[in-house]
């Protein structure tokens, strides 16, 4: 990682967050993060997967880029001092702090269709990911649709790649009350799904809440 | 940036025959962009004509362009972080774009995205149409988008794409690395389409590729009538996973 960690969010007292949220299992969050501010998502009881997007908020056209990500960091986890970067290249957040240790950003949000392929054709009736997304995304004023869902982030969970390429969803190495945080260098829009996926170890098989908090200033 | 490579051939064994007449062929000049539309049953083969060529794709369902090429589908549904021969490649939708019947190079990366006009400039210094004419650096997010421009899509669908004939391996790190022996003249590999799909290239460099020189290289595209998936097929029979996607394929085109 190139980045110079930056701690001045560290030792932030929840009493002082702007916002708290308790996102609960397998529900959808949409929300804003400004300029300067960090936001901070707590794994509450532990192994919970987080699929997470980001919208440049005054131009939606940019947005969260696994593919420019990985490749500008030149390594495929996120973890402190990673820079989040958009389709145009732009580094819209910065993970400012970890301790949960890396999340994945390879494995992308659960479906009705990708249940289909991955378990059983009976699978497309459970509760998705993408599911969430398009519903929030339904409910907001704004024009967001399908086509605004590129591969996210999966803070808290664990996809390892090995040097002969194989990848695998491995069982988590987060724990109740790990967290990750990161401040935003443009207002971007957050958009949440807290993974409802019962049929691989993404939620120890178990979705459970998770914790937003955002603070006006680290 | 380091590299482990697997043992390689110094040269490229005969490619497999091309046993049905072809529907059209063209050559893709270095740094060139190219969108086309290819039909379910069609095959295609890429073939790098120099070694060190990278392909870069996106790739659409032609009917319905918010149906397209996803990433994450693909490697998740077949437990891998590189694509080859046996491999298919995913739509968001659960269905298979194409299949890759056949490969003389053993890994395309998907992981690394496109190169931009930033990365180009820095790299290899500003070039301007005014004094280059043509032979100016191309870059490929600017690729894509003139490409995609021409269907009514554009920085809202950039995907990550397929940078066929790179390989990028990823240490126990998570650090990539990128293969610069990869690409021998002559490789190739073939795409069978499942659905009619919009097609979009870029021959630029790999954005990883460490070469100081602008030096894209060109790619031949040769098209045949191959018919889908057949029932017996080893994309197919790879898992079970690729069972499924083909079927959800095939519901949409019966008649």
């Amino acid at each position: 990682m190139s980045a110079t960690a930056d701690m001045s969010g560290v030792g932030l007292d929840p009493r002082d967050a702007l916002h708290s949220h308790v996102i609960a299992a397998g529900e959808p969050w949409l929300g804003t993060v400004g300029q300067g501010q960090v936001l901070r998502i707590v794994d509450l009881e532990g192994n919970q997967a987080v699929d997470t997007l980001f919208y440049n908020a005054h131009d939606t056209e940019e947005r969260y880029s696994a593919a420019d990500t990985i490749r500008a960091q030149g390594n495929i986890y996120l973890t402190t001092g990673s820079p989040l970067r958009s389709n145009l290249g732009t580094c819209m957040l910065t993970i400012t702090e970890d301790t949960c240790g890396r999340h994945d950003t390879l494995g992308g949000a659960c479906s009705a269709e990708s249940n289909t392929v991955r378990y059983a054709l009976e699978k497309r009736y459970m509760h998705s990911c993408r599911d969430n997304f398009l519903l929030a995304l339904a409910h907001h004023d704004r024009d967001l649709s399908k086509r605004d869902l590129p591969n996210n982030i999966n803070f808290f969970m664990n996809v390892p790649v090995t040097r002969d390429g194989a990848l695998r969803f491995a069982d988590g190495i987060s724990a109740a009350g790990r967290y990750v945080q990161m401040r935003a260098h443009m207002d971007v829009l957050v958009l949440i799904s807290n993974c409802p996926q019962l049929n691989n170890p993404c939620n120890a098989y178990n979705p459970t809440p998770i914790q937003i908090l955002i603070w006006a200033t680290g | 940036m380091s590299h482990s490579s697997l043992p390689r051939a110094l040269s490229v064994a005969p490619p497999a025959a091309i046993s049905r007449p072809l529907l059209w062929q063209e050559t893709l000049e270095h740094g060139a962009h190219w969108s086309g539309i290819v039909r379910r049953g069609t095959s295609l083969r890429l073939t790098a004509l120099e070694a060190g060529a990278n392909v870069a794709a996106m790739l659409y369902n032609y009917e319905s362009l918010l149906e397209r090429y996803n990433m994450a589908d693909t490697l998740k549904a077949q437990h891998t972080a590189f694509l080859t021969a046996g491999c298919v490649c995913y739509s968001d939708m659960g269905r298979v774009l194409c299949s890759i019947t056949a490969d003389s190079c053993g890994w395309h990366d998907t992981l690394c995205g496109v190169s931009d006009a930033s990365m180009v400039n820095g790299r290899y210094g500003a070039t301007r149409f005014q004094e280059q004419r043509n032979d100016y650096c191309r870059n490929g997010r600017d690729s894509m988008l003139n490409e995609l421009g021409k269907y009514g899509l554009g920085k809202r669908d950039l995907i990550a794409n397929i940078n066929f004939f790179s390989r990028v391996t990823v240490e126990d790190s998570g650090a990539l690395a990128f293969d610069s022996a990869h690409c021998r003249a002559g490789d190739y590999v073939d795409l069978r389409f499942e659905m009619h799909t919009l097609l979009v290239l870029s021959t630029c460099q790999h954005p990883l590729d460490p070469d100081p020189r602008y030096r894209p290289r060109p790619v031949q595209l040769r098209a045949w009538v191959s018919g889908p998936a057949p029932e017996r097929d080893p994309c197919r029979e790879r898992c079970g996973e690729n069972g499924r996607g083909l079927r959800n394929t095939e519901m949409m085109f019966l008649a």
